[in-house]
């Protein structure tokens, strides 16, 4: 039993629990310190994550490889960013208590162990971790009706979808014996002697974790948790969360149900096209923004979902070069988001943006820059992962996603260039307050990022292509 | 890396960023940063048109390939590099668009008031992209630039535009983008079947003729809406109309090129059986756009849209020439796109010198103008006349030579093509008469100042260029001889190719 494969995760809940020690025995207020503490713990984490050795631990239910390596650095700068964005929105709207940055803290554990899974109970012991942490957040904000609303929805919406995948799992258990992703792969090795019953399985698997990462049809909880939510943690749900369950979802179809490609793709490629269509459509009425951000990642979700019906290993690395570049882009716009605060209190009308272009030009051309990245403009980061991604679908002969891929984008990208004519070709709303150094931080940082993103994409490709191939084989 | 020791190119293409990086850094009150932008991007795009007098210079006229080629490792995953290349179909297109950006520049120094800083930055993005897509020799940097064009268009037209500015730069942002959404994903099965997207590579890559069918259409989608084509061509009269003087002429004199470029770089080569096949479709459509859109622009009483509308037509021509296959109509499309790019952003200017002083466009506002703008009504007259083909000028010589050209072809197409010709005399000099001649009983009008100072240093060189290319073409012509007798060889090699596998199966 080679547990020291786990000790990043073991560190961490370590470190979490000296702080909220911390953070109890301490009388006074302590929020900062304990944000602070808490983005060192992430350093420390992915410190140790890049140094760790790979194998398969715990009896084969925790397998570390280049895989869950290059994701689970994703999520720990992800969520580290996302503690960044909540500083001062989290000082300004009273919800300054040091509970926050360890509910995101224990949400990221069970992040890197839903990364690091290998077998179907650890598997479901990070996603249930994960959101658990991520239900308490949401009604964060405990005395406002539309927070405690955000988090109730998310719990009752979570507790089915973990039914759903549970009762996938065992179904998935009954018909072939194990929980075990490399033995399950052995037993499905021969496709033709699946039983009906496991394909179920598989399905019902599919459901929750279509939930998990909020793709049509199972969506429907997003608009209105996003909206409700408090706007950072409104952020840490569409960034950090989400990489972790599409990098689950990768492991679990290709890995141990991936000879089985034939029964479960064309249900991914449904999915798909619906996430691709309803993200494109449903979000071109949207008045507000974060419920606008909500359709936007259930369609970024469906592109996504592209590189996993692919199939391909090609399809994985499409994946992971996108949730980097969707991660920054995602960090800075939602920086831009929690900034739009007019007399002390936070707005989220997308009118409330008119002329910004004028009032504030900094904050506009990063919000521009993030908003065409979204849309798959070139040469920013967001087309470079679009165009891996789609790659991916033409490489594996699937050119109706494709065609329909482009046509979603080239509808979304009508509500993103929306925003810019609110910021730019509106006149002049009045003036947000003065930005915080923290939110123009992030906000700067990934608008470096999308923008220089395809400068020096080398490293990063090659690196995701490492980790598809660890998975592949 | 280059002949040169150092990367023409890819200075070429990325100076202009610098003067970008220089506006944004310069802090201060709305008028020294204004001042301060006009001169950072002034002198900026001149080094750039400078630099570019080094292509003219050095550039090999009996070379009919790629020249100053650079390439850079780029995403070797999959075969993508970074590769900047001019041959004589692009280089003359790079000094066009060097040319032009710093006359707008210096067009735009009064009539923009508002946000400078943010004009200028744009203004010069749009150069980097707008040379950039003429050097690229990789079919995703292509790409990249290609749709990069959109991002400062549509805030110059939907910031500094006219009335109508957000709708049109909706609608020309969409429109755009869908055709080339529809090229990129002929891209990507480029690289799916050849595992690259080297355009030197592609170019002497064989697709199967079904293939090519697809890819055509693709490019066919993008390229079309960008040339502008009839029918899609409605979003131009709209961009053209609300965008700012300086918009217009960038948009007229570079971005219409984009798309015949893109036929002559992409479909011709890469596609010859496809492009043989579809050719009567678009003979079909540049002889409605030719005959159509005349008439049209006959029709219109806001002097920009008729000059919009002009422009379809022209580019009408150009399409034509370029299916005929043949030198003459290949050499003639492509100055005649050179000629269009100097006399409609002339035109454009033109009507940008009333408007900054009357602050209307409609043609039925202005008349009399020669008694009291006698040097605006010369230049205005030349560019008249060039833009309808008259010898000695700079529309003429391309008109005749796609005209030669299509002869070859098809008799009726050449006497359709040629009715452009007339009617391009009736709707060019009806808004002559009207503009110019007549009489002068509108009380605003009396008190126009004739040009100044500053517009004559902008026409000066657009007059000595209609003048040049109209009396000596081949000094330009020299350029894409050796290109285009290549091209049509290697046109023609291909068909001969495939006729003879016909053969060999039958």
């Amino acid at each position: 039993m080679n547990w020291t494969l786990a000790l990043p995760e073991i560190v961490l809940a370590l470190l979490g629990m000296a702080i909220l020690v911390f953070g109890v025995l301490r009388k006074q207020d302590c929020f900062h310190l304990c944000s602070m503490l808490t983005i060192g713990a992430f350093v420390v984490t992915a410190a140790l994550v890049l140094n760790g050795s790979g194998g398969l631990g715990f009896h084969g239910q925790f397998i570390a490889d280049p895989f869950a390596l290059f994701v689970k650095v994703l999520i720990l700068a992800t969520s580290g960013l996302g503690i960044i964005v909540s500083l001062d929105y989290n000082e300004h709207e009273n919800l300054r208590r040091f509970e926050f940055p360890v509910l995101v803290l224990y949400a990221t554990i069970g992040m890197l162990i839903m990364v690091s899974a290998s077998n179907l109970m650890t598997l479901y012991l990070g996603v249930e971790l994960n959101a658990l942490a991520i239900y308490v957040l949401a009604a964060f904000a405990r005395d406002d009706l539309r927070s405690s609303e955000a988090g109730l929805k998310y719990f009752v919406l979570g507790a089915l979808a973990s039914g759903l995948l549970l009762y996938g799992i065992s179904l998935v258990y009954g018909f072939s014996g194990t929980m075990d992703f490399a033995v399950l792969a052995d037993a499905l090795a021969d496709p033709k002697k699946v039983s009906a019953g496991l394909v179920v399985g598989i399905v019902f698997m599919i459901s929750g974790l279509a939930f998990k990462v909020s793709a049509a049809p199972f969506h429907m909880w997003t608009p209105d948790v996003y909206e409700g939510a408090p706007t950072p943690v409104t952020s840490f749900m569409a960034s950090a969360p989400k990489v972790a369950a599409m990098a689950l979802f990768a492991r679990v179809m290709f890995s141990p149900f991936g000879h089985l490609l034939a029964q479960w793709q064309s249900v991914l490629i449904l999915i798909s096209i619906a996430s691709m269509l309803l993200g494109a459509f449903a979000a071109m009425g949207q008045g507000n923004i974060k419920r606008l951000m909500a359709y936007s990642s259930i369609g970024h979700m469906g592109y996504l979902l592209v590189g996993i019906a692919a199939g391909s290993a090609i399809g994985l690395r499409g994946i992971l070069i996108y949730l980097v570049s969707y991660v920054f882009t995602n960090a800075g716009m939602f920086a831009c988001i929690i900034g739009m605060r007019r007399g002390g209190r936070s707005v989220e009308r997308i009118a409330d943006l008119g002329g910004l272009g004028k009032t504030n030009p900094g904050m506009a051309a990063a919000l521009t820059i993030f908003l065409f990245s979204m849309a798959g403009i070139p040469p920013f980061s967001g087309f470079i992962g679009k165009y891996f991604v789609f790659i991916a679908a033409v490489n594996s002969g699937l050119w109706t996603l494709a065609i329909i891929g482009m046509a979603a984008s080239a509808v979304s990208a009508f509500y993103y260039i929306r925003i810019i004519k609110v910021m730019y070709f509106d006149p002049a709303a009045p003036r947000f307050d003065a930005q915080p150094a923290s939110l123009s931080l992030v906000a700067g940082a990934g608008a470096i990022f999308t923008t220089m993103f395809f400068i020096f994409p080398a490293p990063i490709v090659a690196a995701a292509g490492a980790a598809a191939k660890a998975i592949f084989g | 890396m280059t002949d040169l020791g150092y990367p023409l190119l890819s200075l070429l293409t990325f100076l202009p960023l610098v003067g970008v990086a220089i506006i944004l850094s310069v802090r201060g009150d709305e008028a020294t940063g204004a001042s301060n932008a006009r001169w950072t991007a002034l002198w900026t795009s001149l080094v750039v048109f400078v630099l570019s007098l080094v292509l003219w210079q050095k550039f090999d006229r009996s070379n009919g390939g790629f020249q100053f080629v650079e390439s850079v490792a780029w995403m070797p995953e999959v075969g993508l590099t970074y590769k900047m290349g001019v041959d004589g179909i692009s280089v003359l297109f790079v000094l066009l668009s060097t040319a032009l950006t710093p006359l707008c520049i210096l067009a735009s120094w009064e009539s923009i008031t508002t946000r400078v800083r943010d004009y200028m930055v744009a203004f010069l993005v749009l150069e980097t992209m707008m040379i950039g897509t003429f050097c690229a020799l990789d079919f995703l940097v292509f790409y990249m630039f290609f749709e990069g064009v959109l991002i400062p268009m549509y805030l110059i037209i939907g910031i500094w535009g006219g009335p109508r500015r957000v709708y049109s730069a909706f609608k020309f942002f969409l429109y755009t983008l869908v055709g080339s959404l529809l090229m990129l994903l002929a891209i990507l099965a480029i690289w799916n079947m050849t595992g690259t997207t080297d355009i030197v590579t592609l170019m002497h890559t064989n697709f199967p003729k079904s293939m090519q069918t697809w890819l055509f259409l693709a490019f066919f989608a993008s390229f079309a809406v960008k040339m502008p084509m009839w029918p899609v061509h409605t979003w131009l009269p709209d961009a053209h109309v609300e965008a700012p003087t300086g918009g217009s002429v960038i948009l007229a004199g570079v971005l219409l090129k984009m798309g015949a470029y893109g036929f002559l770089r992409f479909s011709l080569p890469m596609l010859p059986l496809a492009s043989e096949y579809f050719a009567p479709v678009i003979y079909a459509l540049s002889v409605v756009a030719v005959v159509y859109t005349s008439l049209v622009a006959f029709a219109q009483t806001d002097m920009k849209k008729l000059i919009a509308y002009s422009s379809v037509a022209h580019m009408g021509v150009v399409t034509i020439g370029i299916f005929t296959f043949n030198v003459q109509g290949l050499s003639g499309a492509l100055f005649q796109m050179l000629s269009h790019g100097v006399v409609a952003g002339a035109l454009f200017l033109c009507v940008g010198v009333v408007y900054d002083r009357l602050h209307t466009r409609e043609i039925a506002r202005y008349g009399g103008l020669a008694k009291i703008m006698p040097v605006y009504s010369l230049a205005f007259m030349l560019f008249t006349m060039a833009s309808i083909g008259l010898p000695g000028t700079a529309g003429f010589a391309g008109e005749i030579l796609v005209l030669i050209g299509s002869f070859k072809v098809n008799f009726w197409l050449a006497l359709l093509g040629a009715t452009g010709m007339i009617l391009g005399a009736v709707y060019m000099l009806y808004l002559y008469r009207r503009v110019i001649f007549g009489v002068l009983n509108k009380p605003d009008l009396m008190g126009m100042l004739d040009l100044s100072a500053r517009e004559i240093v902008v026409f000066a060189p657009l007059v000595i260029l209609t003048l040049w290319m109209g009396v000596y073409p081949s000094s330009f012509t020299s350029f894409f001889d050796a290109t285009v007798a290549s091209l049509v060889d290697h046109h023609q090699a291909a068909l001969a190719a495939t006729t003879k596998l016909a053969g060999v199966v039958r």
